[in-house]
């Protein structure tokens, strides 16, 4: 006699959720981007887009036009079918989006507060995600119903996790102060700050400037005593490969994700996420 | 009745939630929301007409959209606010309806004031002589205060925003509102308080990738749904030029052909495009207008062009 929110809570070990006060500062990139890492550690790895007004994971997982299926056990993920090499035994990367729900990708879902709590809610009840590993949760900027909802329905997962993005600039700086206050008030537990598009390589000189400045967001983590995860520079070509259309695209994005010169970085915040995790587990145990 | 007031899954013969007899009529017995409906204040919202009336000596008003976050509107915002009100004959009002991430006030330089009341409603906060805020961040004890509100109270802080701000004998010339990212209840709440004051139009801001204009798609779906007419589209960052080597790049690269290409695709007009420089960034942060500050950039050349378009 389980709560079933409960049930499917039990089986994901540890969940991530990406949060920013801000928009546009690359929470998707940087949940697809942190879900690629722990998967090709041969991680079982599920991400799911709560951003319900402007769910952008499909597209940049390559996983448009799917649509969700339903099993015996609750609605199946779209997976992705992609290993790095037949030798590796990676699992495929299962997600979930509105998108898939929706007709075309030209509707909009305008909705308030109460329905996107409902579906926040059916997303975590009704979703058959198996055993995981890591859930990666991509939400949408600010500190509003989906957020509430997901600390809500969250409270009886084994471990939950916030990594905040942010981009260098004031403007971002002070949303994501917002952000770090809404987890202190919501008692959500904090892995760190990734500092995105930090700085940009001119691919004709290769003097890179910061287009947006620099800094700002490890200036911030030691402000409040927060793990700096890393920086993570622009780069052309990793946003044209989460777009879609790589110039060089192999057709598979794991590939390509190991391909990118971006690779190293998300390893290393990758790595300090999961060090994170195994330290809070001991302390658990 | 009109039939906009009876819910699609409502009972047969439903009499609409704003009519005299919701909740009481034949059909309401059984239906889930009967209560709902005989308790609720009845007929159109009281405050609409006192919004019109506020908002009279508004020549115009604009809302500046996007379906996806940190593509620009706020910064786009401010920096067409400035080139309004860099005519000193204009009168220039900018709202800031993001209640969990304002970043109107620190745009404008004006983070250290406070949104006051007085006997003729609340008092907006001059960025200039001629350019007034007003934005929740205004009404913070601390700027890293974390505004964690569901829906309905946003809805309250909107429509106060709306009816009680006093923006001046002399009414203004332009209210831009600048929206957080999405379709949801702030932009109901600024459309359904404006609908007796009317809204010129919508202004859409979106990068040049693939992933920022398929939100713009949805935010022109929603503008068709509640009946706004859309000004124009307006291409952000679209380019890098190198400080350096001076050679344009793109930082997001146009997959899908970009605003240009939405644009025809919806037969709404392009309004132009901003590329991406580091020094509209900083004039940002530090409340300066990019316009005046970088004159003859090709930055400021686009600005110049979206807002004379206007």
């Amino acid at each position: 006699m389980s709560d079933p929110l409960e049930t499917r809570l039990k089986s994901i070990k540890h969940i991530l959720v990406v949060l920013s006060g801000k928009g546009g500062v690359g929470k998707s990139s940087v949940s697809v981007s942190l879900a690629l890492g722990l998967q090709a550690q041969g991680l079982r790895v599920g991400i799911m887009d709560v951003d319900l007004c402007g769910p952008s994971l499909p597209r940049m997982l390559r996983l448009e036009g799917q649509s969700i299926h339903q099993s015996a056990q609750g609605w199946s993920p779209v997976q992705t079918k992609e290993t790095v090499s037949a030798s590796s035994a990676t699992h495929p990367l299962g997600c979930m989006s509105i998108a898939f729900l929706l007709g075309s990708k030209k509707d909009s879902v305008v909705w308030r507060g109460p329905k996107k709590n409902a579906m926040i809610k059916q997303f975590f009840q009704d979703v058959a995600w198996g055993p995981l590993d890591y859930l990666v949760i991509d939400t949408p900027p600010g500190t509003s119903d989906e957020h509430l909802s997901l600390v809500e329905y969250l409270r009886l997962a084994p471990d939950v996790q916030s990594v905040i993005v942010t981009t260098p600039q004031a403007v971002a700086l002070s949303d994501v102060r917002k952000e770090v206050d809404f987890c202190r008030k919501t008692n959500l537990a904090i892995a760190g700050v990734v500092e995105n598009m930090s700085g940009y390589v001119c691919p004709h000189c290769t003097h890179c400037s910061n287009v947006f400045s620099t800094g700002g967001g490890e200036s911030l983590a030691t402000e409040y005593g927060l793990p700096f995860l890393g920086r993570v520079p622009l780069d052309p070509s990793y946003t044209a490969t989460l777009d879609g259309k790589g110039s060089e695209s192999t057709g598979s994005l794991l590939q390509d994700f190991v391909a990118s010169p971006l690779k190293p970085v998300f390893e290393g915040i990758v790595g300090k996420i999961v060090e994170g995790s195994k330290t809070s587990e001991g302390d658990a145990e | 009745m009109p039939e906009a007031t009876v819910p699609d899954n409502a009972p047969e013969h439903c009499p609409g939630t704003e009519s005299e007899e919701a909740g009481k009529a034949d059909a309401c017995a059984g239906c889930p929301n009967a209560q709902i409906c005989a308790t609720a204040p009845k007929g159109p919202d009281p405050d609409l007409p006192v919004i019109q009336k506020r908002l009279e000596l508004v020549k115009r008003k604009v809302l500046v959209l996007s379906g996806k976050g940190g593509v620009g509107k706020s910064t786009f915002t401010t920096q067409l606010a400035h080139a309004f009100a860099a005519d000193p004959i204009k009168q220039v009002g900018v709202v800031d309806v993001d209640v969990c991430g304002p970043s109107i006030p620190r745009m404008l330089s004006v983070t250290e004031e406070r949104l006051h009341a007085s006997a003729s409603g609340w008092q907006p906060v001059y960025a200039s002589d001629n350019l007034a805020c007003v934005s929740v961040g205004l009404m913070l004890e601390e700027e890293g205060d974390a505004v964690i509100w569901r829906g309905p109270k946003k809805n309250g802080i909107i429509k106060q925003f709306l009816r009680d701000v006093d923006w001046g004998d002399e009414g203004l010339d332009i209210l831009l509102v600048d929206t957080p990212p999405g379709t949801s209840d702030e932009h109901l709440a600024v459309v359904s308080s404006l609908k007796l004051a009317g809204i010129d139009g919508a202004i859409l801001v979106t990068t040049p990738q693939e992933v920022s204009i398929q939100d713009v798609r949805r935010e022109l779906d929603f503008c068709r749904k509640v009946g706004i007419k859309v000004l124009g589209l307006v291409e952000n960052m679209s380019g890098f030029s190198c400080p350096n080597c001076h050679k344009a790049s793109d930082i997001f690269p146009p997959t899908t052909g970009g605003a240009k290409a939405l644009a025809s695709e919806y037969s709404v007009p392009f309004l132009g495009s901003v590329p991406l420089d580091p020094r509209l960034a900083h004039c940002c942060d530090r409340g300066q207008s990019f316009v005046e500050e970088w004159p003859g950039t090709p930055a400021a050349l686009g600005l110049g062009k979206v807002s004379q378009g206007k």
